[in-house]
């Protein structure tokens, strides 16, 4: 069974997403204190949770059809757009580890929608 | 805020480094199996949406999300996703967010060969080495670069 272009296109945006999700979940644990308390009241986590709620919505709509082995290492691609946001949000410098990892990653996530069939 | 380097690093500062680490690694198991839920739980939805729909009709995204919430095998799924959120933020504490990344690396292990053992799927040339790419790609964007005069 061929894995659809919908379903890739559904975990593309969902990775997107879920780059944002790390972002806040990020912010949040900088501000974690210690008690229950604080941690509930931490509004980042809530929006950092809810943009993982929003990109696993998008995620099970990609998954319902098609194969894991194709769908599941497409979540890699939301490495692009972390590192771009960690570089731009928390100042996190661009290495040439980062990038000879996102060319691996691209180049990986490449050959398998080329073993797609 | 400055991040010493391992070994400029007191020794709490190396132990809670160590504790993330294990936190990470458990996260790759945990959300390796909470992938085989979903997996299961999403192939019994019969909703066949694509992304033209959603963008059509965006009300979608909830309805489907109700369908989400009324499946065993997917709550599940998410209720161990919950408990990794919670593993992550604790290990993400005052750590650099692509450093802890590499662990991860491991859920693609885990989920492909979980994919082929439960779920019978097929593997061929492209997706093994398109897989090894991507864990030697995630795995070397954490690498920490020899450090040039002051970081």
């Amino acid at each position: 069974m061929r894995t659809p272009l919908s379903s890739i296109l559904f975990i593309l945006t969902s990775s997107f997403i879920g780059s944002f999700g790390a972002v806040f979940l990020k912010l949040g644990a900088e501000h974690i204190k210690g008690s229950l308390g604080s941690f509930l009241r931490n509004y980042w986590l809530a929006v950092g949770v809810c943009l993982y709620l929003l990109s696993s919505v998008f995620f099970v709509m990609g998954v319902s059809q098609g194969e894991l082995t194709i769908l599941y290492p497409m979540v890699s691609l939301g490495y692009i757009w972390t590192i771009l946001w960690a570089r731009l949000f928390f100042k996190e410098p661009f290495t040439m580890s980062k990038i000879a990892g996102l060319v691996m990653i691209i180049f990986g996530v490449a050959l398998i929608n080329f073993g797609n069939a | 805020m400055t991040s010493p380097t391992v070994l400029e690093a007191p020794l709490d500062t190396r132990g809670s480094a160590r504790r993330s680490f294990l936190l990470v690694f458990s996260c790759t198991l945990i959300g390796a199996l909470a992938q085989m839920l979903i997996k299961a739980g999403a192939g019994q939805l019969h909703a066949h949406v694509t992304l033209i729909n959603v963008l059509h009709d965006p009300t979608l995204v909830f309805r489907f999300g109700l369908g989400i919430a009324s499946n065993v095998k997917l709550l599940f799924g998410y209720c161990l996703y919950g408990v990794n959120t919670g593993l992550m933020a604790l290990a993400l504490k005052g750590r650099e967010l692509s450093r802890l990344y590499p662990i991860i690396a491991l859920t693609y292990v885990w989920v492909t060969l979980l994919s082929l053992v439960v779920l019978s799927e097929h593997m061929n040339f492209f997706r093994a080495i398109g897989i090894a790419f991507i864990v030697g790609g995630v795995s070397i964007l954490g690498l920490k670069q020899v450090a040039r005069g002051a970081e």
